[in-house]
């Protein structure tokens, strides 16, 4: 996030798109509640009549993968319309030239066809975007998770440019992120082309750096794999000894039936857990860890603060934390590393190799945590990003994107297109919550979403068993009935093994990130 | 007298414009007690506990409530007001009930336990009201025990100012009074999402996590903050652990970026932790089966292995995928194994998804 959640409960407008806060980030959402009863204004696009449609000023019901097309012709009627913050654009930004072309061809008609949208409420979200400044713009996986999700992020980007939306308290760009700290393992270089703190790999200067920090030689200097290349790599022999630490890919990654039998072809598979799950059926070795609150350490949040989490219980058995599983493994192959705890491993190590964390120590996180950049030990920390509209890279560059339909789209065979989430109650593949009972007893099974037109249509009823498919798989499960969902979806989250729906979705990736397209595949459905 | 002072308990405090005489005691470091006040919600006075003397007006005004003014004379310990409060704490504790503190799991987490002990009352000057509605026992996660309820409206605030999810409210009136939920619903056929942020807001046992009669009071616990395991947003939570358990987990009050709140999964989500089914020992696959195994075999076959594969196939060929849930340290120590000791920069987690 460019901002911090502190900032919404006095922001004057949110553009919420493709993020089911309400569900996925519950406290961010009450936050945002709190401002629109104090009169902020909400724009929500999204497919589904979601929680959040009920406080939103305006809900516009895009359909699934049409984001681009309706943010380019959000930015046809603000540039068309005069609408747009020339001061800003003037002086902080360059390619609006380009963009401008871009842009153009999306007039309000033409993207009200590609996005199931009347051309009036398109014009009518420009000017109420354009209505209040600034505007903060939150967006969550309904934007990344398509084959277009870079170009997704670009124009959700370019839209806050344009109005001059960036730099500014309860403003920016903001991407929620799901996991604790999905934002700290980017931080600390758990990614195939950086080093902690976004230091390239391919950098001879950075590779020197971590050299000499490391006291190694012959750093790898091309970018490596990510997850599913290492997938293909599995099955194709390029890769042979995979390790998996804290994931169940098994549940998790689109269409099962492939991911498992690329675990399978690993020819060594070791996996790091703290219970066994679908993922550890295909290792050779499984090694048992320390769980949250059974060791001392630090995530990143969403927008980027770190905080202490601590230790409360002892692990059980022999398990140990999983920053000594790896430094054992180091030592027995001849590396000895000095730090010998989170905190040393922290203090000693990452906050003096990451000169955005410079400045954070243990020491200065015992309450809150700090946000960064925080460079130094006297920097209060970064609330938000681009002060002034100034930006890493001096100016905001624009970076147009052409509209393109999901991998999968409908056909006469699969006529719905089955869009994937997170319920409230659960959390991914239930590891974890799973075992609260309670939880159990709110949500007790996966159910596929569709609408009160198409359960008509097909005389199905609320509760009904049915059957749903795709090209690579079918699962039965109940049919739930409800006005969110609009016609010809099907919604349905992946939390329920039995009926998970990564044995429907499809393995399409985004070309830049390789992020799959878990929110549209096409599917069939079907009676019992 | 100069712009925006006040005199409380004969000293002079300022205040800003807008602010309530409690608000303004409170930043001057003045106790004023409270019970129904709940932090940046709307000010209701609806239990009176924080009733104040000020000077020139007819009866005693509550703090929470009564905006300050200059000039302004307060007194917050005066005769009257202790006897006031004395009278409310009692009527309170006349309202269904409150005699049993030795077997409620709030004892010791109780604001009116407190305030009694405080104005040293004891029930039983006012005749009892009748308890009209039975314990709620019925939901997952949250018990409401409506003996306890003293209609203070904090769990309503939660509700609705708070947390803005509007599922409960007062329902009937005078003596027939319920916080109810969608015309007098269990919660869990309500709109109640169970963030339990009512279950923090409750200042007595009227409403507690399920298993609170099963576990060790609060008050016996040991306090440990930290961050959620969930999502993103990276809630503060107050762990209370006793003997090495988690007992229950809280929103940590005053603490970026929640600011006291949680939600079902961060309040509720933590029994995995103790389960029984956790891994406890390295397990090594023979012919199909997972047979226990020591650190050493387990570590020296991890090494063995991915040297063999190293050395025959070089350091591309393996690779390595950290996880989103555990702290920056483990993720720091993966990347730092494949890049400084395997050589190679296949390793990533799943940032994108």
């Amino acid at each position: 996030m460019t901002n911090s959640f502190k900032e919404f409960k006095n922001a004057k407008m949110f553009f919420v798109i493709g993020s089911n806060m309400t569900e996925a980030h519950p406290v961010a959402a009450t936050f945002l509640k709190n401002a629109v009863r104090k009169g902020a204004k909400l724009i929500l696009v999204d497919p589904r009549k979601q929680k959040l449609a009920q406080f939103a000023d305006i809900h516009v019901p895009i359909k699934v993968g049409s984001d681009i097309a309706f943010l380019n012709s959000l930015m046809y009627v603000l540039i068309t319309e005069d609408l747009y913050d020339k001061h800003f654009v003037a002086n902080h930004t360059e390619g609006f030239d380009e963009l401008k072309k871009t842009v153009m061809s999306y007039p309000p008609e033409k993207a009200a066809e590609i996005c199931g949208v009347s051309s009036d409420m398109i014009v009518k979200t420009a000017r109420m975007a354009a209505s209040v400044k600034p505007m903060m713009l939150c967006y969550t996986l309904g934007i990344t998770e398509h084959t277009c999700g870079r170009n997704n992020v670009v124009s959700v980007a370019n839209l806050q440019m344009l109005l001059g939306n960036l730099g500014m308290e309860m403003g920016g760009v903001n991407p929620l992120r799901g996991q604790n700290n999905v934002q700290g393992a980017c931080d600390m270089g758990a990614l195939p082309n950086v080093f902690p703190g976004y230091q390239t790999v391919i950098s001879p200067e950075a590779r020197q750096k971590f050299e000499n920090a490391w006291n190694v030689t012959g750093l790898p200097d091309k970018n490596g794999m990510m997850i599913p290349q290492m997938m293909d790599g599995l099955v194709s022999g390029k890769i042979k000894g995979f390790w998996i630490f804290g994931e169940n890919l098994a549940n998790t990654e689109p269409d099962i039936h492939k991911v498992e039998h690329e675990l399978e072809s690993a020819e060594f598979l070791v996996v790091q857990d703290i219970f066994e799950n679908e993922t550890t059926r295909f290792a050779d070795v499984i090694l048992p860890a320390a769980a949250w609150s059974e060791n001392d350490g630090t995530f990143a949040n969403s927008e980027r603060r770190v905080s202490r989490v601590r230790k409360a219980c002892e692990p059980p058995g022999v398990s140990k934390p999983n920053w000594w599983i790896f430094r054992e493994v180091a030592k027995r192959m001849g590396h000895a590393w000095a730090s010998n705890s989170a905190q040393e491993l922290w203090d000693n190590e990452i906050s003096v190799l990451a000169p955005n964390l410079a400045g954070i120590k243990y020491y200065r996180i015992e309450n809150d945590g700090l946000q960064w950049p925080c460079p130094t030990e006297e920097h209060p920390g970064t609330p938000f990003l681009h002060r002034d509209g100034n930006f890493t890279r001096g100016k905001g560059l624009f970076t147009p994107a052409e509209w393109t339909p999901p991998a999968e789209v409908s056909c006469s065979d699969y006529p719905f297109v089955l869009s994937t989430g997170r319920r409230l109650y659960h959390y991914h593949t239930r590891t974890q919550t799973g075992r609260t009972q309670g939880l159990n007893d709110l949500l007790g099974e996966e159910t596929a979403d569709i609408s009160l037109f198409d359960a008509k249509k097909m005389g199905i009823k609320n509760g009904e068993t049915i059957r749903v498919s795709s090209r690579r798989g079918s699962i039965t499960l109940k049919a739930r009935v409800t006005a969110e969902v609009p016609e010809s979806m099907v919604w349905m989250a992946f939390h329920f093994r039995e009926a998970c729906a990564n044995w429907l979705t499809n393995a399409a990736f985004d070309p830049y990130t390789q992020t799959a397209e878990y929110k549209a595949c096409a599917v069939k459905i079907e009676k019992m | 007298m100069s712009e925006n002072l006040m005199v409380i308990n004969g000293r002079e405090v300022p205040f800003s414009p807008g602010q309530t005489i409690l608000e303004a005691a409170v930043a001057a470091g003045i106790d004023i007690p409270t019970l129904c006040h709940l932090k940046e919600t709307t000010p209701t006075g609806a239990c009176r506990v924080c009733v104040v003397e000020v000077e020139g007006a007819r009866s005693l005004m509550t703090a929470c409530t009564v905006p300050a003014t200059k000039g302004m004379v307060v007194r917050t310990e005066s005769p009257m007001v202790i006897q006031s409060r004395k009278t409310i704490v009692e009527l309170m504790l006349s309202s269904g009930r409150h005699d049993d503190c030795l077997v409620c799991p709030a004892t010791g987490d109780c604001r009116l336990q407190e305030l009694a002990y405080r104005y040293q009352v004891k029930g039983g000057k006012y005749p009892d009201t009748e308890t009209l509605y039975p314990m709620e026992a019925v939901n997952p996660l949250i018990l409401r025990n409506f003996a306890k309820c003293i209609l203070c409206g904090r769990c309503v605030q939660a509700c609705r100012e708070v947390q803005v999810n509007d599922a409960i409210d007062f329902g009937y009136r005078g003596a027939k009074t319920k916080i109810i939920a969608k015309g007098d619903m269990a919660l869990k056929d309500s709109d109640c999402v169970f963030c339990g942020q009512c279950i923090q807001a409750c200042p007595t046992g009227a409403l507690v996590p399920k298993d609170a009669y099963q576990k060790p009071r609060l008050c016996e616990t040991e306090q440990i903050r930290t961050t959620c395991p969930y999502c993103g947003v990276g809630c503060q939570q107050t762990l209370h652990v006793k003997n090495g358990k988690i007992v229950q987990v809280t929103a940590t009050e005053n603490a970026e970026p929640n600011q006291g709140r949680l939600c079902v999964k961060g309040r509720f989500g933590y029994d995995f932790i103790s389960s029984n089914e956790r891994l406890k020992t390295p397990l090594i696959k023979k012919d199909g089966v997972f047979h226990e195994a020591t650190w050493d075999e387990a570590l020296d076959l991890v090494v063995s292995k991915f040297s063999k594969i190293i050395k025959d196939h070089g350091p591309d060929a393996v690779a390595g995928v950290s996880c989103a849930r555990s702290i920056n340290e483990d993720s720091y120590n993966m990347q730092k194994l494949f890049r400084a000791v395997f050589k190679t920069n296949n390793i990533d987690h799943c940032a994108r998804t």
